[in-house]
């Protein structure tokens, strides 16, 4: 079917014009919130089922790309879309979350609700779209134009920092971007096209690639985030509104590794064989360093960005591999961590609703009042550490297999991530769940309400499913992640 | 050719002349000026626009005078943009209950001289259309007697804007002297075969560059743009940083595209140069800046550092940027001070980033305008900011020189810096507590703003379409004088 890409893309607009058509039939106020809450959901709700269909249809034996729509533009622009066995899993993903997203923040958000869904539904649309855009220009339309949405999402409904952290996130992110974009002019310039399926079989010249490739690693890196360049995410995270943090952890990170696995290694081969160690050192140090950062957070959502940013390193370190185990392992390991994180953000937040505040010595002996919280709380920080039936381990594993065989050493330093997250994950565990009520103000913390719980059931079983069966991601991605590393192979000659 | 040829290429300049003359003479008999007047100043303006596109192509009084593809691309943004000012600023004196007549008469004038500079084969031609589009310019920006800052604002102007049209003169007598012509085709047949006189010959040239470039604000000739705008009127400053603009590029476009092809080397980097300085200083003196209008003057420093950037790329490509670029740039600046002319609290004009605090509750249409002004001009996709630069730089990377290179990720850093500034803006308006009730916005302002944002976001997204050919054919016809 023509045109289902399109239409899962903009199907979140179609929402926000409903919205606002309620908004200006009935005006401001609370009967108009909650009306504005059901279209979001709906909404984004619709766009899943579209986005299940999509995956349904796709065809995983080919390893081209599928559902494309080619429109041309002007000056040799062409709205272009597509999807293959790689960016089918995000757009899923994405379309996953926001429903999670929508939900979690229905008691949360309570001023200006209005404009906050419309922020969420148009990031929808961004998101979906950098995953599907084949045309280099409308790829970079719809990664930069997020940055909007989000700057708005931090800045209006964040936390007392939010400013400086909405400021922030929006300067780091666009100095990586308009680098990108120079490539970018650069790529058009010397080939000719923008279309990526065509960029991906051209030849840059291997100098040249060099420079691009620093380019794209500019906007990428920054985005992932790469240790030295991850400061602006614990500052966004800490102050973003829940669903913000799960938008941010889940999703806005993974454009960073699709871009990896879109652009640098399928259109600058050698040179990511040339920057590989200079990758592997900066994800081995982000994953050591930065879980070591983590251990000493005060803030429980501060940890948890941290040890965001330890697991993009093995997403990092497994996409430079350039091996089948190393790429599968980096897929797996995002589509799982935007589950995983997700859902560990969705924790913080049901804590914070009820005690407006973050700090781990606040807390302490929830177990006491709040046993379903704490078996939730337990089943993903077990994901996060990497526990053998959960989504975490299968793509920490799999990325040290791919890079064991392409760096021993880079292999050895990030298993120890594997301990060190267990040391962070824990001890935090244990501090705000163990031992006994201390804290006066926790004594009537109520548990989980069925919202709550109905926001967390899909995150458990999906964290569980592809832990136990991991078939199901791989059944998808295998052929075009065969391409891609066989292409690479046969460029780089190895 | 035949007096009635000749005639017929220059009718568009000829209408608005005969226009202004006809609303001057009207003007000074009646003393009133009523929504007849106003409307006969923007009809005269669509009609020069409308002639300009349909009329005839050629070259007329002997190469002096050229209607071609570019000229007619200029003219219909310059006069049209100029006609939206003589209803934005009509309405704002009329708010101010100081209406005059004066007004429309001095903005068809102004854009009587852009025209002529648009189609200027002759360096004479040139100069006599700078003359008159300036004259009528400083006294547009004392528009308000009354207020001293307005007096100001002319003043400084008229200083530094006869300084700069005795170096663009200079210039042009250094060019006569060592070619021996004043017309564009001449200059470039002598410029090409270079010889003996080729080093006078660029010492004339880089004065002309000077001139023109007080004319459009590029640093380090910008010293005059903050003050101006501040102390001349909203909508008057609306008018300053759209037309002349424009038609201050197309005469570098002229002078270099038509009479100085052969220089591209040396005028390339001078122009770099310039474009660069003005892309950091608008972004890092717009830094410190709190007025709204200051603001906008360095981001018009900035913004046309880009665009200078698209015609040191030079050829068609480049100049074709250019056009593009102040196209779109034209609309949004437009939008912009419309929607600035639009708020006002308890009567006074809200001119300061604060005075925007928690606009969005206020005003939320206008707020999302502006909104949608600030990322056009930081140059955020979708927006069509964002396609301005995207030609440039593209134009910039596309020439393979180095140098051009360069400069173009220069540029793209500099932006970053610039987009502080305007999501102070954005902060002030979306973040911050309101800091108190809006006056009704005037309903012609906020049409004009409003149509402009829904331009700069989603129309430009299909405008393009035909903005890109168009610009194409025009940036085509450069250098066949």
């Amino acid at each position: 079917m023509s045109g289902l890409l399109s239409l899962t893309t903009f199907a979140p607009l179609a929402g926000v014009a409903v919205i606002l058509a309620a908004r200006v039939l009935h005006g401001a106020g609370e009967k108009t919130d909650t009306l504005a809450k059901w279209i979001a959901l709906v909404t984004t709700l619709v766009t899943f089922g579209l986005s299940i269909i999509l995956t349904a249809q796709f065809d995983p034996k080919n390893p081209g790309f599928q559902f494309v729509e080619d429109v041309a533009w002007f000056a040799g622009l062409h709205y272009r879309m597509g999807v293959d066995g790689i960016s089918v899993l995000f757009v899923l993903l994405t379309a996953f979350l926001l429903p999670i997203c929508i939900v979690a923040s229905w008691k949360s958000v309570e001023k200006r609700v209005v404009e906050y869904l419309i922020a969420f539904l148009v990031l929808e649309t961004l998101v979906i779209g950098v995953f599907c855009a084949l045309d280099l220009v409308l790829f970079y339309l719809f990664f930069e134009g997020g940055l909007v949405p989000m700057f708005l999402i931090i800045g209006i409904w964040g936390g007392k920092r939010r400013i400086y952290a909405a400021y922030k996130f929006f300067l780091y992110t666009l100095l990586g971007s308009v680098l990108m974009l120079a490539a970018i002019l650069a790529m058009i310039g010397i080939s000719g096209t923008a279309s990526i399926p065509e960029l991906m079989t051209f030849k840059f010249a291997p100098w040249l690639q060099t420079w691009l490739w620093l380019a794209f690693f500019a906007s990428f890196a920054v985005k992932m985030p790469m240790w030295p360049v991850h400061t602006w995410l614990p500052d966004a995270h800490v102050e973003a509104p829940t669903a913000g943090s799960v938008i941010l952890a889940g999703i806005l990170l993974k454009m960073g590794g699709y871009g990896f696995m879109r652009f640098s290694l399928p259109m600058f081969p050698n040179a990511s064989e040339m920057f590989q160690p200079l990758v592997f050192a900066m994800s081995a140090i982000a994953i050591v360093y930065t879980s070591l950062v983590a251990f000493r957070q005060t803030d429980i959502k501060k940890l948890i960005a941290y040890s965001s940013v330890a697991h993009m390193g093995f997403v990092t370190m497994g996409i430079f591999s350039g091996n089948a185990a190393g790429e599968q392992g980096a897929l797996f390991q995002m589509l799982s961590h935007g589950i995983i994180s997700g859902a560990l953000f969705l924790c913080v937040g049901v804590v914070y609703d009820r005690m407006h505040t973050r700090e781990i010595a606040f807390y302490g002996g929830l177990t006491n009042r709040m046993p379903m919280y704490a078996a939730v709380f337990m089943l993903f920080t077990m994901g996060n550490v990497g526990l053998p039936g959960t989504s975490g381990f299968v793509g920490e594993i799999l990325t040290m297999t791919g890079v064991y065989k392409a760096s021993t050493w880079t292999a050895i330093v990030s298993a120890s991530g594997v301990i060190l997250s267990a040391m962070y994950a824990l001890t935090l565990y244990r501090r705000v769940m163990f031992g006994e009520i201390t804290n006066p103000q926790l004594t009537t913390i109520t548990d989980l309400d069925k919202r709550e719980i109905l926001i967390f059931a899909p995150l458990i079983v999906s964290t569980l499913v592809l832990g136990i069966y991991p078939n199901l991601v791989f059944n998808l991605t295998a052929t075009s992640v065969d391409a891609l590393v066989g292409a690479w192979r046969a460029a780089v000659g190895g | 050719m035949t007096f009635s040829a000749n005639f017929s290429l220059v009718l568009p300049e000829v209408v608005l002349a005969i226009a202004a003359l006809v609303l001057l003479v009207a003007g000074a008999f009646r003393g009133k000026v009523g929504a007849i007047f106003t409307l006969a100043a923007v009809a005269s303006l669509v009609a020069a626009a409308a002639t300009a596109v349909l009329g005839p192509k050629g070259a007329a009084f002997g190469g002096v005078y050229v209607a071609d593809a570019a000229a007619t691309y200029a003219k219909v943004a310059i006069y049209l943009s100029s006609a939206v000012a003589v209803v934005l600023g009509d309405r704002w004196l009329a708010q101010r209950g100081d209406q005059k007549f004066e007004y429309a008469v001095l903005v068809v004038l102004a854009a009587l001289g852009m025209g002529v500079t648009a189609s200027a084969g002759d360096l004479i031609s040139l100069y006599v259309g700078v003359e008159l589009q300036s004259l009528a310019l400083y006294v547009l920006a004392a528009m308000r007697r009354d207020d001293a800052k307005s007096s100001e604002a002319g003043l400084k102007y008229f200083v530094l804007g006869a300084l700069s049209s005795g170096l663009l003169l200079y210039g042009s007598s250094l060019i006569y002297g060592f070619t021996g012509s004043t017309h564009f085709s001449q200059i470039a047949l002598a410029a090409a075969h270079g010889g003996s006189h080729g080093v006078g010959l660029l010492f004339g040239l880089v004065f002309v560059i000077c001139g023109l470039a007080f004319k459009v604000s590029a640093a380090p000739f910008h010293m005059w743009t903050p003050d101006v705008y501040e102390g001349a009127p909203t909508p008057v400053v609306g008018f300053f940083a759209a037309a002349p603009k424009l038609a201050a590029m197309m005469m570098f476009a002229r002078v270099l595209g038509d009479a100085f092809p052969a220089a591209e080397a040396q005028w390339r980097q001078v122009l770099v140069i310039a474009a660069l300085l003005s892309v950091f200083v608008g972004a890092f003196a717009g830094l410190a800046q709190s007025n709204l209008k200051r603001l906008w003057a360095y981001s018009s420093i900035a913004n046309v550092g880009y665009a200078l950037l698209g015609v040191a790329a030079g050829g068609e490509v480049g100049l074709q940027s250019m056009l593009i670029f102040m196209t779109l740039y034209m609309v949004d600046v437009t939008g912009f001070f419309a929607c600035l002319q639009a708020l006002n609290r308890d009567g006074k004009p809200m001119e300061t980033i604060q005075d925007m605090a928690g606009l969005v509750k206020q005003r939320p249409g206008v707020a999302l305008a502006m909104t949608a002004f600030s990322l056009s001009a930081l140059g955020l996709p979708p927006f069509s900011g964002f396609w301005a630069k995207y030609f440039v730089f593209k134009a910039a990377m596309g020439t393979g020189d180095v140098v051009m290179q360069w400069a173009a990720v220069l540029g793209l850093v500099g932006s970053v810096v610039a987009a502080f500034y305007y999501l102070r803006l954005i902060k002030a308006m979306w973040f911050d507590e309101a800091a108190g009730a809006v006056d009704a916005p005037s309903p012609s302002a906020r049409a004009v703003g409003f149509a402009a944002a829904i331009f700069s976001f989603p129309i430009v997204l299909v405008a393009l379409v035909w903005l890109e050919p168009a610009a194409k054919a025009a940036a085509a016809a450069f250098g066949h004088a």
